[in-house]
Parts: C-alpha cells; sequence; structure tokens
C-alpha cells in the first residue's frame, strides 16, 4: 500500500496509486504541468480498407483484431446513461475471451453497470477508473475491488488522457448512428442521446477505437461528431442501449415546496447580485432544484426582457424553450437529457454541442466553464469552510460521480442549493467527508433556511447588504439544523486503507476514499 | 390487557418517520432492535434516546423494536410514547421533549391571518420546514386528515411537534376534533405551545363556550389560547354571529365549503353562488363581532391563477384570510390580499390631506377639487396599516415619500366622494 501525505488542503492522499505515481493537490492553480500531450500510435491507410468499410461481424472479433490481452484498459462512455448496453457487452465478450485484470475506464457508471461486480469477482475487471455508485459504490468503499478507483471529473478525464496519465489501449464508442468508416452522431437513430462529446478524447488517444453502432447508415454519416478517421473498427449489434433509459421523455421539475423555495432563492440571489443582466451566462445541473432554478430565473428573464448570451447544458425542455424563445442566443450542450434536448440539437444551429475538451480541460489553453457568470450545482457535503463533497455520503460510501462539478467551479459565481439536511442528515458539517471541491472556489450556498455568502466573496456580501432575502452566516444555519437533528452526526468508522482516489481538475489528488470498517 | 403496541410507519415509501413495536415484559430489562437508514451517523443517539424515553415513560421491561427512515428526535420520541401507550402501559407522568426556546411564546390577538396552512397531524415529514415558506398560520391537524386509528398517535406527535419545532414566525395553529374528542385533544396541545385552536363544525354558541372553558381550566394561567371556530353547516352559517361572540377568545371566524355545501345539499361550484349567502353571512357576523372574517381553503394545488382569483375575490367581498393546503400557495395568497400599488397610493394621498386638515385644523377633507368622505378616510388608513404590515409601504412613510403630499387643499363646498 502506498504511504500517504498531507496535501495543500490537509487530506492524507496516496502518492502513489494502481503503480504509478501521483501528486498530491498543490492548491488552486498551483500545480503546473509541463511536457507534450500524449498521442496514439502512428498509422497509415494502407493498413485499412480503401474503400472506407470499417465493419466487423462481431464485438468478439473486433476486440481479437484489437488485440486484446490482459491487463488492458478499456474504455466506455456515458452517453446512453442508465440505458447502456455495450459496455455490459464488452465486457462480456472480454471475459467470454478469457481476458483478465482489465482496468475499465468510463466516463461514468450506471446501475445498469452493476453485472461489473460479477466481472471483479471472477478476476474479468482488476479495478474501475470512473464514477461509483450504488453496489459499486459499496463494492468499492466496502474494500472488495482489488486496485484503488480513481473519480475524476469530466474536464480531468480529457487531461487524464491528453496528459498520458491514462493510455486507454481500447475505446469502445457507443454510436446511436454510425457509417462504415466509422464517423459517428449521438443526435439521431433509435438510441439518439444527443451528443457523444465524453467519447472524443478516447476516440482521439486511444490506441485502438471501434465504434459500436444499431443504426448503420451509408458513408458519410452526418453530422460526424466522431470522425471515423480516428477510428479503426465498426461493429453493427441488434440494439446498443434502451431508448427509455437513455433520456427521458421529459424532464421533471420538482414538486418539492422545500426544493422550489431553495430554487426560489437561488434565482432571487443572482438577480439581487446583479447577475442576470443582458449578455450574461449560466449553467444549472440537471436535478429537480437545478431544473426549477432555471425556471424562476426564466420568468426573471422574461419579466425584464434580459437575454442570455449562452447557457451551458445539460439541455432540456426548458433549456431548449429559453432558445426558441430568444431568451438566450446559444445552448452550449454537454449532454442532453431529454427527448426535447435532442431534437433541438439536431435542428437548431443555435444548439451546439460541445465536449469536456472546450468546456472543462484545465490543461488547456481557457476552457469555457471559466467563463460563466453563474453556476447552480449540487452537493451531498459542504463545510464551514465551504468545501463541497459530492462523491461520497456523510456515513463514508461512495455515491455519486464527480460529473462537472469541479470543472464548474471555475465560473465566476458558483452556487450549491442545496436542502440544509436529508431525512435527520445535516448536510452542513465540520469537515465535508471526501473533499471535492475547495471552499475558495464555492460562493454561495443556498438553503432552505438562509442563503450563506462565502465571506471570501466581499463583494457579493456587499452586494446583498440589506436585502430582503434570509442571508446568514453558515455556522449559524448548521447550529439550527443540528438542533433540529439531535446534534452533529457521528463520523463513520473507517480503516486506513485508501479504495478510491479523488482527483483535481489538474491531475493532483485532492482526497482519498477510505475502507469503511467492517 | 394489551401486552404489544406499534406506532408510525415502515412501508417504503416512509421517509422522517419510524415505526416502533413494543412488547411489554415482565423481566429482562430494555430490548434494543434498531433498524435505521441513518444507524451509521446516529445509531447510538437513537439507542440512547430509546433508552431514556422507557424509563421516562416508566417502562423497565420490554423488547422494543425500531425501523427508522431518518425521524428526527421529537418523531421518534412520539412514536415510542404512541407505542407504549398502545401496549396498555399508561405513563405515570408525560415524556416531554425538551422545548424550542420560543414554544412559549404568547398569542397576538390582532395579528394577520391572511394565510393558514394545512398539515396532516400524522405526517412529520413537513413539519420543520412549514414555516419556512411564511404563512401566517401553521395548522397542525387533528381531524379531517388524520384516520380515526391514527388519532392517539397523531397527538402525541402533534404535543412533541409543538414543544420541539420553531415554526418561524408562524401563528402555532391546531385543529381539533368535533365534540368530545375535540375537548380530549386539548390535553396534548394546552400548555404545549399552541397559539389558537380551530375548532371544526360550530354551530353552537355552546361549543365554543366549553372549548374555551376547557382550555381556560387546562391553562390554569399561562399563555391565552386563542380560537378561530369553523362554519361547516347551515345550522352553523346561520348562527354566525353569536359563534363569533361566544368567547373573548375567538378572534376569527372561518368557512368551510365542502361540507357547507354538503350539507345544503349543493354541489360546490367554480363559480360558487350556492355558498355566497353563507360567506357573506359569516363575513357579516365575524365583522359584526369584531373578529376577523377567514374563506375557505383553495384546494387545486395545480392552479395558482385560480388561487390568486380566488383570494381577489375573498378580498373583494371582504376576507382577511384564506387557507392553504399546500405551501407554495402561502405567497400567492399574500401577494393577493396585500393592497395593488395603485390603491396604496391613493389611500396615502388620501391620509396625507387627511393629517393635512386636521393639523390645520379643519372640519373637511379634500383631494385636489374632492371631498373626502370619513368612511374612506377610514378605508385608507386602513389600506396604509396593511400596506405597512405587508411590506408593500415603508414604516417610514411620511419620511420617504415627499411626493405623496397632497396639493394644498382648496378652501370648496360640495358634496362627498
Amino acid at each position: 500500500m502506498s504511504r500517504l501525505v498531507q496535501n495543500a488542503a490537509g487530506r492524507l492522499v496516496p502518492v502513489e496509486i494502481n503503480g504509478a505515481p501521483a501528486v498530491p493537490f498543490a492548491g488552486v492553480r498551483r500545480h503546473q504541468p509541463s511536457g507534450r500531450r500524449a498521442g496514439p500510435l502512428l498509422r497509415s491507410c494502407s493498413d485499412y480498407p480503401a474503400d472506407g468499410d470499417k465493419t466487423v461481424e462481431s464485438l468478439k472479433q473486433a476486440l481479437l483484431n484489437a488485440g486484446l490481452r490482459d491487463g488492458m484498459t478499456i474504455s466506455t462512455h456515458h452517453h446512453l446513461r442508465n440505458g447502456d448496453r455495450v459496455a455490459n457487452l464488452v465486457f462480456a465478450a472480454a471475459a467470454e475471451l478469457g481476458a483478465r485484470d482489465l482496468r475499465w475506464f468510463p466516463s461514468a457508471s450506471f446501475p445498469c453497470h452493476d453485472g461489473m461486480i460479477a466481472h471483479m469477482e471472477s478476476g474479468v475487471i482488476h479495478h474501475i477508473e470512473g464514477s461509483l455508485n450504488g453496489p459499486l459504490g459499496d463494492y468499492c468503499t466496502e474494500g472488495r475491488m482489488r486496485g484503488t478507483a480513481v473519480l475524476r471529473s469530466h474536464g480531468g478525464r480529457w487531461q487524464a488522457i491528453q496528459d498520458g496519465e491514462v493510455r486507454i489501449d481500447i475505446a469502445v464508442i457507443a454510436a446511436p448512428t454510425a457509417d462504415p468508416f466509422g464517423n459517428a452522431t449521438g443526435d439521431r437513430g433509435p438510441a439518439a442521446c444527443g451528443l457523444l462529446g465524453f467519447a472524443l478524447a478516447d476516440s482521439q488517444f486511444a490506441d485502438h477505437v471501434i465504434v459500436v453502432t444499431d443504426n448503420l447508415v451509408p458513408f458519410p454519416c452526418i453530422p460526424w461528431q466522431i470522425q471515423g478517421n480516428h477510428v479503426d473498427q465498426v461493429v453493427v449489434i441488434d440494439s446498443i442501449g434502451d431508448p427509455a433509459k437513455i433520456v427521458s421523455g421529459s424532464t421533471q421539475i420538482t414538486k418539492s415546496p422545500d426544493r422550489l423555495l431553495i430554487a426560489e432563492l437561488t434565482a432571487r440571489f443572482c438577480d439581487e447580485a446583479g447577475i442576470i443582466r443582458d449578455g450574461f451566462s449560466f449553467q444549472a445541473g440537471a436535478g429537480g432544484t437545478a431544473l426549477s432554478f432555471g425556471i424562476f430565473l426564466r420568468d426573471i428573464m422574461r419579466e425584464r426582457r434580459i437575454k442570455a448570451r449562452f447557457v451551458r447544458g445539460g439541455s432540456n425542455q426548458y433549456l431548449v424553450s429559453m432558445l426558441e424563445e430568444g431568451l438566450t442566443d446559444y445552448i452550449l450542450d454537454g449532454q442532453t437529457f431529454d427527448l426535447e434536448g435532442v431534437r433541438s440539437m439536431r435542428e437548431n444551429p443555435g444548439h451546439v454541442n460541445t465536449s469536456p475538451f472546450t468546456s472543462y480541460n484545465w490543461h488547456g489553453k481557457g476552457n469555457f466553464a471559466s467563463m460563466l457568470d453563474c453556476v447552480v450545482l449540487g452537493a451531498t457535503e459542504v463545510d464551514l469552510g465551504f468545501n463541497g463533497n459530492v462523491v461520497t455520503h456523510s456515513d463514508g460510501r461512495l455515491l455519486h460521480g464527480i460529473g462537472g462539478w469541479q470543472n464548474c467551479l471555475a465560473s465566476n459565481c458558483t452556487i450549491l442549493p442545496i436542502p440544509s439536511f436529508r431525512d435527520r442528515i445535516p448536510v452542513i458539517v465540520d469537515r465535508v467527508t471526501t473533499l471535492c471541491g475547495p471552499g475558495e472556489l464555492i460562493d454561495v450556498i443556498v438553503t432552505e433556511r438562509g442563503i450563506a455568502i462565502n465571506p471570501l466573496r466581499r463583494d457579493l456580501v456587499e452586494a446583498l447588504r440589506g436585502s430582503s432575502l434570509p442571508i446568514r452566516p453558515l455556522a449559524e444555519i448548521k447550529a439550527e439544523v443540528e438542533d433540529l437533528c439531535g446534534g452533529p452526526p457521528a463520523k463513520p468508522r473507517l480503516t486506513d486503507r485508501v479504495v478510491a482516489a479523488i482527483k483535481w481538475v489538474d491531475g493532483t489528488v485532492i482526497d482519498s476514499v477510505f475502507q469503511l470498517e467492517k | 390487557m394489551a401486552r404489544f403496541g406499534e406506532a408510525g410507519k415502515r412501508d417504503a415509501g416512509t421517509r422522517s418517520d419510524c415505526w416502533v413495536g413494543v412488547e411489554l415484559r415482565d423481566s429482562g430489562g430494555i430490548r434494543l432492535e434498531l433498524k435505521s437508514k441513518v444507524g451509521a451517523l446516529y445509531g447510538e443517539a437513537i439507542r440512547a434516546q430509546l433508552t431514556e424515553g422507557c424509563r421516562a415513560l416508566g417502562v423497565a421491561d420490554a423488547k422494543v423494536e425500531v425501523v427508522d427512515a431518518g425521524a428526527l428526535p421529537y418523531v421518534l420520541a412520539a412514536r415510542l410514547e404512541a407505542a407504549v401507550r398502545r401496549a396498555g402501559h399508561e405513563p405515570e407522568a408525560p415524556w416531554l421533549p425538551a422545548a424550542w426556546a420560543g414554544f412559549d411564546r404568547p398569542a397576538e390577538r390582532g395579528r394577520l391571518r391572511r394565510s393558514r396552512l394545512y398539515l396532516p397531524g400524522n405526517e412529520p415529514k413537513f413539519f420543520p420546514n412549514a414555516g419556512l415558506h411564511g404563512p401566517d398560520g401553521l395548522i397542525l391537524d387533528l381531524e379531517d386528515s388524520v384516520a380515526p386509528a391514527e388519532k392517539d398517535a397523531a397527538r402525541v406527535l402533534v404535543r412533541n411537534a409543538l414543544r420541539t419545532l420553531d415554526f418561524h414566525g408562524a401563528e402555532r395553529m391546531v385543529r381539533i376534533n368535533q365534540g368530545e374528542r375535540g375537548l380530549a385533544d386539548l390535553e396534548w396541545v394546552v400548555g404545549h405551545g399552541v397559539q389558537l385552536v380551530l375548532v371544526p363544525k360550530v354551530e353552537d354558541p355552546a361549543q365554543i363556550a366549553a372549548v374555551a372553558a376547557r382550555i381556560d381550566q387546562l391553562r390554569a394561567g399561562g399563555p391565552e389560547v386563542l380560537l378561530m371556530p369553523i362554519i361547516e353547516s347551515a345550522l352553523g352559517a346561520w348562527r354566525a354571529f353569536e359563534i363569533a361572540g361566544a368567547s373573548p377568545a375567538v378572534v376569527a371566524l372561518a368557512i368551510g365549503l365542502e361540507d357547507y355545501t354538503a350539507d345544503i345539499g349543493a354541489q360546490r361550484t367554480q363559480a360558487g353562488t350556492e355558498s355566497f349567502w353563507a360567506r357573506a353571512q359569516v363575513l357579516n357576523g365575524a365583522r359584526a363581532a369584531g373578529v376577523q372574517p377567514i374563506d375557505t381553503v383553495f384546494s387545486d394545488v395545480g392552479d395558482m391563477a385560480g388561487l390568486r382569483a380566488s383570494v381577489l375575490e375573498a378580498k373583494a367581498l371582504g376576507f382577511t384570510g384564506k387557507g392553504c393546503i399546500h405551501p407554495r400557495q402561502v405567497a400567492v395568497v399574500h401577494d393577493a390580499f396585500a393592497p395593488a400599488p395603485d390603491e396604496v397610493a391613493k389611500s396615502v394621498r388620501i391620509v396625507c390631506a387627511f393629517e393635512d386638515a386636521q393639523a390645520r385644523g379643519l372640519g373637511v377633507v379634500s383631494l385636489g377639487t374632492k371631498m373626502i368622505d370619513a368612511p374612506v378616510v377610514k378605508r385608507a388608513l386602513a389600506t396604509v396599516e396593511l400596506a405597512v404590515r405587508t411590506g408593500r409601504l415603508d414604516a417610514e412613510w411620511r419620511e420617504t415619500l415627499p411626493a405623496a403630499a397632497p396639493a394644498p387643499a382648496k378652501k370648496e363646498t360640495g358634496g362627498g366622494e
């Protein structure tokens, strides 16, 4: 087991992860990368059919052609979310071929991937580097996974691939529509999901790229979100995913009165802070509270005739209606959450698909996230230093991936609208169970009991002076909630074995998740 | 004698509640079996509370089984007590949870009662945050929203909630049951922080007198408890004035239309012509007795435009309050009851003219070329006061609104406005 050191945030982190050296978090904007980006192997057109037909008869054959060996890294993507069939088919095929000790490198995992536990038990998969939720999260936190999980943000995943920190041997890209050359798109086809941005890095950097589709069209597949020039093989199967679980027919705003109150307070805060003005930009997540925030924001914009320059998605029917109503010039979309979003992306030139490269990658020449006037995100816990946790529950169990959360903290105003307690569990704690976002980047916490502004943001404190909004110190809200819940919660009992490493956007290790005591 | 009792909920959808089963035994001490969703974080605290509870309730030997879905401590205490009582054990002394610092704040007779939000008395998950939505009153309901078999459990829960929860400025209201059961309900709420009791289906001033007498007996010199009778029948409507005047504790008279329309043999309609007489009768009875007239609930929680129209209509009739069954209705109700900006501006001009006339010793108030009658001044004063109380007008408006000063009074004669 690796030695642990205390990083700049005061967290114990390993200096070696799965045999490779790791750099402890050095502080926000402190770590300076050097060297050149990684690159895939050189190839020649003479090795590929001149007629452009790269189709092979099965996934198994494709894996064989790709030279599948023990210990390889295989990547898949979460565009098909909980409807994905491809990742499961890949590892079933790998298991049949007798492969062992593979590293699964998904952009995110979903409950439909719980079957990977059996592959870990049988030795086909060694460990997972990606989000770990539900039973997979428990499997990891209980210390049953060989190797250490590595959780990265969407931008951090791009960074890790381009920096050469993760070399992908075989990338398998599920494509709702593709041509035999490997051009692929997500905006149409029976399993349409919108866009394929999470697979873009894999297509460019992996040693071998396999496109799997259930909707083969003759060349050219237009648009080509994935360029066939990066693709080695194309496999056609009956169905890549269950459309009902890929995107919901419609996104639902929350009905919970408390969450509506939080969303409304958040929108009013943005208004009073002067964020909502012509040409502004914002991003809100996919949760019910964030969706409702969008509705309240839309009402304010309509009333004042304010137009945004761009809105970052996760797109949904509400963002689409804002675009169509002329309340924003553009949706810069990272993933599509409902069928309206998919339709709009297909039809509306103002609805643009983006990738973690353009939006989130820290080791690039700027990114979109830091240009946003405001982002609205969730969190499982925050602490009095405004630090945020999105990956573990207060009981120490992994329950969420990082997603774009860490990347979005770069915005000009990061707001976390969260309930002050869930059931009996306070959300504001002394010290977050797992540090995912440093408090200096989290500006405002909005709960149903009041709004806390990070004292570091003197400008916001000043702008809201005399406001009728319930602006309160975070410690006061915390004390009130602990009073209600019967004192602060006990700390989970943990061993000193690291089961997962949490990466910061620059590839350094910001915190560790420790194995639960039995 | 029953040896086993259970209370609370444990079906799959349960949240912020728990189930407690108590089997009384003759020996062996207290055996706890706890399954909790928050066990890793609060397991020890829950065990300690249950142990203390058994001691306080005088239970020495029992098997206590708890299935917890994140119940707050006051809920856990209420479920344990209800289960113990159902097992046939009557505690010698009540087990009262530590009270919230403001739980016995005295009632205010003249406060605004624009919105009163009903909360089902046996559904604890709604209790702690309901006040954050800003209703003028929060009603913990022991009557229609509680199944007959759960009345006893709801009483314990409501008592504990009254003692431990901050209602965030909302008046602490309880709707009791009808008749004898309602009088018995009072034992669980009077002295525990209730500020106003709603008495349902009142048809006879004697019912109010009986409730008032029982409250006086129970509070034994403690804080005053106000009353809001609800008129829900033809007979009640007929006697509205007498009921409103049946006790000095009555501060408001409300109408409940669902039962009323059934009682007169009519269908409740959107237009509401079938209940117009009763509403006017309750309104006039309340005004005649000097108490606040309060309208019925608006029950379509999805129709905010309809709610707003309904409040504006009630306000036009003279009502000053409306019942709510969803927190999101509160802001709409308050907004609709607040005086409109032009109404405020006009009232401010009239009040200024009135004060100006008084200062100059003039008997006649005039605004521009118009004479202003005394009732118009009275209504303007009330509008300005309501505007200040509802935040539509700064309390220091005389300092901050120089533009509102009236034009110099002209000496003119003629009729009133």
